[in-house]
């Protein structure tokens, strides 16, 4: 699936320039927790959190999430924005909340990046 | 200041205790340091998580800290020093889900007691020297597989 299909299925807004259309995403990581984010997860293709500040971007950029939805319609300082940009990391925003989001992702097809078994 | 073929480098980041505006700042730093330097991309992202997690640490529970790195063919290797209060028990400590971080670290997504067993999981050295009262130090080792 693309970035681009994914923001459709969310109804997601684009907050950041660097958007890229074509941006290929498989797995997805769901939590608030950054350092599940850490521990448990693979290198996955998207995040999808309502944490906004800037942790979240910088674990991104950490464990090479390639982009990040922040659910439940919590929108992100000026200063994340800009930190996403700088890292080269999309943020979508969605009004959805993580349950629906997930939801509407698997049934899709997206699967977790969550190892934890 | 590292480039593409450079062999070795090395440095220091200052930490500031509870500048949560610039946490993991270091750490960021230091993976776009390996990535230059053309390291392997899954060393590179485990040593970013074993700093970002240090770091974190030194950020929640200090007031203030260092991380020194020294990458070479071989090995890379972070200190992580503070002048915090210590770990009183590191075998708890190590436990995954002990933590002693308040609900405010906790609302910002961290402290969830993952950072020591994390740190462990992504490194192939990790010593940890801790004196209540006067602080911690911990010393991470990855190893850079050769082809």
């Amino acid at each position: 699936m693309t970035l681009n299909e994914v923001k459709d299925i969310l109804q997601a807004e684009v907050l950041t320039s660097n958007f890229d259309t074509d941006m290929h995403i498989e797995l997805v990581c769901s939590t608030d927790l950054m350092s599940d984010v850490l521990a448990f997860s693979q290198s996955g293709d998207l995040l999808l959190t309502g944490l906004v500040d800037g942790a979240a971007v910088r674990t991104a950029d950490i464990a090479h999430v390639k982009a990040i939805v922040f659910v439940r319609g919590k929108r992100p300082s000026k200063e994340t924005v800009a930190l996403a940009e700088e890292k080269k990391i999309p943020l979508l925003i969605t009004k959805l909340s993580m349950f629906e989001s997930c939801g509407r992702l698997y049934v899709k097809n997206l699967r977790s990046s969550i190892n934890a078994g | 200041m590292q480039d593409k073929s450079a062999k070795t480098a090395e440095g220091v980041f200052f930490i500031t205790g509870k500048d949560f505006a610039n946490a993991g700042v270091a750490s960021c730093e230091l993976k776009s340091i390996l990535e230059k330097m053309g390291v392997d991309r899954g060393i590179v992202r485990r040593a970013s998580i074993a700093a970002f997690e240090a770091e974190m640490n030194v950020v929640i529970y200090t007031p203030a800290g260092m991380m020194r790195y020294k990458i070479t063919p071989d090995y890379i290797k972070i200190v992580v020093e503070d002048v915090g209060p210590g770990i009183e028990n590191i075998d708890l400590a190590m436990t995954e889900g002990y933590s002693t971080a308040s609900d405010d670290i906790r609302s910002m997504g961290f402290g969830s007691g993952m950072g020591l067993p994390n740190i462990k999981r992504n490194t192939d050295e990790l010593n940890i020297l801790s004196i209540p009262g006067i602080g911690t130090t911990l010393e991470i080792v990855i190893n850079i597989k050769k082809e």
